[in-house]
């Protein structure tokens, strides 16, 4: 019943501590702009945008898509702005791709940002009522004990996850766009940075960053008049779970596996290992990329981490992840998900540039957010499905 | 497109400060899944709406899950706006056919903080935010303006608020109801010129829900199924000075896309905090003298930031489905000075 | 104007007073911090007792009501070393941050552990919870100054796996 999509444009900012050289609306336009003109479209021709992003107190402006109505082009349109938490960057586009699917418009610009320079965001993700235990330091001091529990559960060695950051960072060097890139980056280097929530190094985590990115989406339609190759929608899910409750597991959530199972379901795939070319998801401390392996089925209950020692997920890999630096590299929230899906589209364009994966035909993007609860998954395809 | 109907509906507003967020919510998402003949498990689909700034904590929304029982994981979505974007979303899924019901919330404590410093960051941080301007003089800059334009007095105004108070008698859910003399509420001073205080909303915390289901389903549920037969929003241009604030033309163009002048109209729910607002959303609409307004009372008479919009468009359909009108139009607004305007037309079987 | 450069940034201050709260259930669980008991609540008996209670159980949304005491001994289901400096935290770094399940809880929450050497910390150590004097108590969660060892046998991993 649903409507074919694709995505048609691509448009990132460069991302960076602190943007400065751009207002808020710059920034949006940056990202908008360039996915307009990949698409060979202006405003005009766009029918409804869906802008995403995390909590406002990262920016302290209360629902800033009103006053960036105009600069993304969205006066006299539906605008729509969506928040689930982490993941948005994904469920932002997952909303924008429904809009094509129920038939209702033709092309939709889905934008995903965060200006988290113009406050702080560790306060912004430590902030607590008063009556709650001031203890958990940001996002890494919430995840860290999860990840001990990872290592303690599979064994795995040590060291997991200074290889993956490692790959991540050596990635990141091929993507102009990412925020952190280090290019005399090591192990060593890695392994001797600053233990900032044990098990997690400083360069085992992700950075802060400033930016935006922007997809433009369209029907079966309009996607013929597109310049470039589209990247088809063969699926999107989406699955949410209460970040705690009697005997939850945090660290292989159902709900991630649920979001997986469905959106392979509809996309015909039995074999994620062997059908999928490549991935990019949502990985803010290294250890994420072996969790996230076992949790997408990828690797079997406790052997993720095999996948990391392989070399499989290295861009030369038979499974490459994160071809692109990952969230590792680049991390402005509200965006970071939808940077996911974009990178994810541009493999299947053969638009990656150097850290194109050779053939990619079917790549999978996914986000997740909160307490690991929310996800938001999408898969594209080079063949119009 | 699907027809998609509102088979259940269910608020709460007030003030208990003894209850938190959740704590307003879970009995009001109860009440709303178990009017709708559905099990909680047996509903596609949810999405919700509320605001971190609203709460003063960043993912506020999070904790709200407990509120819905959302084990095993459900597919949910949210949006950072007035429920009743949460609804259009959530209509928006039922239309791809991926899902068949849905359950909409929405939820705020607007007497967690002080509404009109919270309301100023929602302007311009570059050059408006800074001066601080409090959504009560923002509002009245509109007033003066529209007063100019339309000819209309300060009379017109307090008789939008007489009535509202009035109808909101009847509502149980309403803060701000009597029967007022009209002279006795122009006899008040100005809160700011030239609203005075019963021009402008009565803040209160509130929690809303409403479940949705297409077709057939819908028929099955309840004895009147109130369909949406049309419903879209748009927004306006931030700048106050960019547009003209006495005309809402996000308002007309929602209004022309949902349909609303297609038939006759039994009566609008229109989500206006202050009384000018009313008559400039009229006029947008354009709606006949003949076409009674708010008879709910009104987001004027409770202000429930971020659920208020939602609870438009669920009285409407409370009043449809009790047989006191077969076709209504319903309003949420969100922004200062209604920039952004949701229109929805309901329809009973 | 001349030859004033562009203004390229401004800094707005911004201050919120927000009245929070604490919810029926968090305040039912405050006031027992005040008389040193800690307190859960569950739907009821059979069902787990959430510590802190939130109202509801998460996965039904029943209402949990049924106020249950737990005790304030517990095992480290895992933990983190914090090192690095936050705006809203006061402890000393480094800090050892833990998960802690209570006896007759049914789930973990975060605490501080402290007088314990950090190459000691282990998932599965027994704990105790440390209060404040008595003339300090109130209903508050700084009752609970921090966690320290209890000298017991640790809990197998395979106990607790299913609370990590």
């Amino acid at each position: 019943m649903a409507e074919r999509c694709a995505v048609v444009g691509i448009g990132q900012t460069k991302y960076d501590a602190k943007r400065i050289d751009v207002s808020m609306p710059g920034l949006l336009r940056e990202a908008a702009l360039r996915a307009l003109e990949d698409a060979e479209l202006g405003f005009g021709d766009i029918d409804a945008v869906v802008v995403g992003k995390a909590p406002d107190t990262f920016e302290g402006v209360m629902l800033p898509e009103n006053f960036l109505a105009d600069a993304v082009g969205a006066t006299g349109k539906p605008l729509l702005r969506v928040h689930t938490a982490g993941s948005v960057g994904g469920s932002t586009a997952n909303v924008a791709i429904s809009l094509i699917q129920a038939g209702i418009h033709e092309r939709v610009l889905a934008i995903a940002w965060e200006k988290q320079s113009e406050s702080n965001a560790m306060w912004g993700l430590s902030l607590s009522p008063p009556f709650q235990v001031s203890v958990v330091a940001g996002a890494g001091g919430y995840f860290a004990p999860l990840i001990r529990t990872y290592i303690r559960r599979s064994g795995a060695p040590e060291d997991t996850g200074i290889r993956v950051a490692l790959k991540d960072r050596q990635n990141a060097l091929k993507n102009p766009y990412a925020h952190v890139r280090i290019e005399d980056v090591t192990f060593e280097k890695i392994a001797g940075s600053p233990m900032l929530w044990d098990p997690v190094r400083y360069l085992e985590s992700c950075p802060s960053s400033d930016g935006a990115c922007a997809l433009v989406v369209t029907s079966e339609a309009a996607a013929r008049s597109a310049p470039r190759r589209p990247a088809w929608v063969l699926g999107t899910s989406m699955r949410s779970e209460p970040n705690q409750f009697h005997r939850r597991d945090a660290v292989n959530p159902r709900a991630g596996q649920l979001a997986a199972k469905d959106l392979y379901q509809q996309a015909g795939i039995r074999d994620p290992r062997r059908e999928i070319d490549c991935m990019e998801i949502y990985v803010p401390f290294s250890w994420f990329e072996p969790m996230w392996m076992e949790n997408l089925g990828f690797a079997p209950l406790h052997e993720g981490w095999k996948m990391v020692y392989e070399g499989a997920t290295a861009l030369g890999g038979d499974t490459p992840v994160n071809m692109s630096g990952g969230v590792l590299s680049s991390n402005p929230i509200g965006a970071s998900g939808m940077c996911r899906f974009a990178e994810a589209a541009l493999q299947v364009r053969g638009e990656a540039g150097e850290h194109q994966v050779d053939g990619a035909r079917l790549a999978l993007g996914h986000a997740y957010g909160g307490g690991s609860q929310y996800f938001a998954l999408a898969l594209f395809g080079s063949e119009r499905p | 497109m699907r027809d998609v109907a509102i088979v259940s509906f269910a608020q709460w507003n007030g003030i208990e400060p003894e209850r938190n967020e959740v704590e307003i919510l879970r009995p009001v998402v109860q009440e709303a899944v178990e009017r709708s003949g559905l099990a909680r498990q047996e509903i596609d689909f949810t999405c919700s709406g509320s605001s971190d700034f609203l709460q003063g904590a960043p993912f506020a929304f999070v904790l709200a899950l407990d509120a819905v029982g959302a084990w095993p994981p459900i597919v949910e979505s949210h949006v950072e706006q007035d429920g009743a974007w949460a609804l259009y979303e959530a209509w928006v899924k039922i239309q791809t056919g991926e899902v068949d019901s849905a359950l909409v919330y929405a939820f705020g404590k607007t007497s967690s903080g002080d509404m009109a410093e919270i309301q100023a960051l929602q302007l311009d941080p570059y050059c408006v935010t800074p001066l601080w301007p409090d959504a009560d003089s923002v509002a009245a800059l509109q007033a003066r303006l529209f007063l100019e334009r339309s000819g209309c007095s300060d009379r017109e105004l307090a008789r939008v608020a007489a009535r509202s108070r009035r109808d909101a008698m009847d509502n149980p859910f309403a803060v701000a109801k009597g029967d007022f003399a009209l002279e006795k509420l122009l006899a008040e001073p100005c809160r700011v010129s030239p609203l005075r205080d019963h021009d402008c909303p009565t803040h209160t915390d509130g929690a809303t829900a409403l479940v949705i289901a297409a077709g057939e389903r819908a028929r099955g549920l309840c004895e009147r199924p109130v369909w949406i037969r049309g419903i879209d929003h748009r927004i306006d241009p931030p700048a106050l000075g960019v547009r003209d604030l006495t005309r809402s033309a996000s308002t007309s163009l929602a209004g022309e896309k949902a349909g609303v002048r297609r038939d006759r109209l039994d009566f609008a729910e229109l989500s206006a905090p202050y009384t000018h607002q009313e008559l400039i959303l009229r006029e947008a609409l354009g709606l006949p003298a003949s076409v009674r307004i708010n008879p709910s009372g009104g987001t004027l008479c409770a202000h429930t930031l971020m659920s208020c919009g939602l609870n438009r468009i669920g009285e409407a359909a409370l009043r449809i489905a009790r047989g006191e009108g077969d076709r209504a139009v319903a309003h949420a607004s969100q922004g200062p000075c209604l920039q952004q305007n949701l229109v929805c037309v309901l329809e009973g079987e | 104007m001349g030859d004033a450069d562009p203004v390229k940034a401004i800094v707005t201050p911004v201050r919120l007073e927000y009245q929070c709260s604490a919810g029926r259930a968090a305040t039912r669980f405050l006031r027992g911090l005040a008389q040193r008991k800690i307190l859960g609540a569950r739907s009821r008996p059979g069902e787990p007792v959430y510590v802190p209670p939130r109202g509801a159980d998460p996965r039904t949304a029943e209402l949990t009501e049924e106020m249950v005491e737990v005790s304030d001994r517990g095992t480290v289901v895992t933990y983190s070393i914090v090192r690095v400096p936050s705006e809203n935290i006061k402890l000393e770094l480094p800090y050892v941050c833990i998960n802690v399940l209570l006896d007759g809880a049914g789930i973990p929450f975060f605490h501080v552990l402290q007088n314990c050497p950090l190459e000691e910390v282990r998932i599965g150590m027994r704990v105790r919870a440390v209060w404040v004097p008595d003339a300090e108590l109130a209903p508050a969660v700084t009752s609970i100054r921090y966690f320290e060892p209890l000298g017991e046998p640790d809990v197998p991993f395979e106990e607790i796996e299913e609370h990590t």
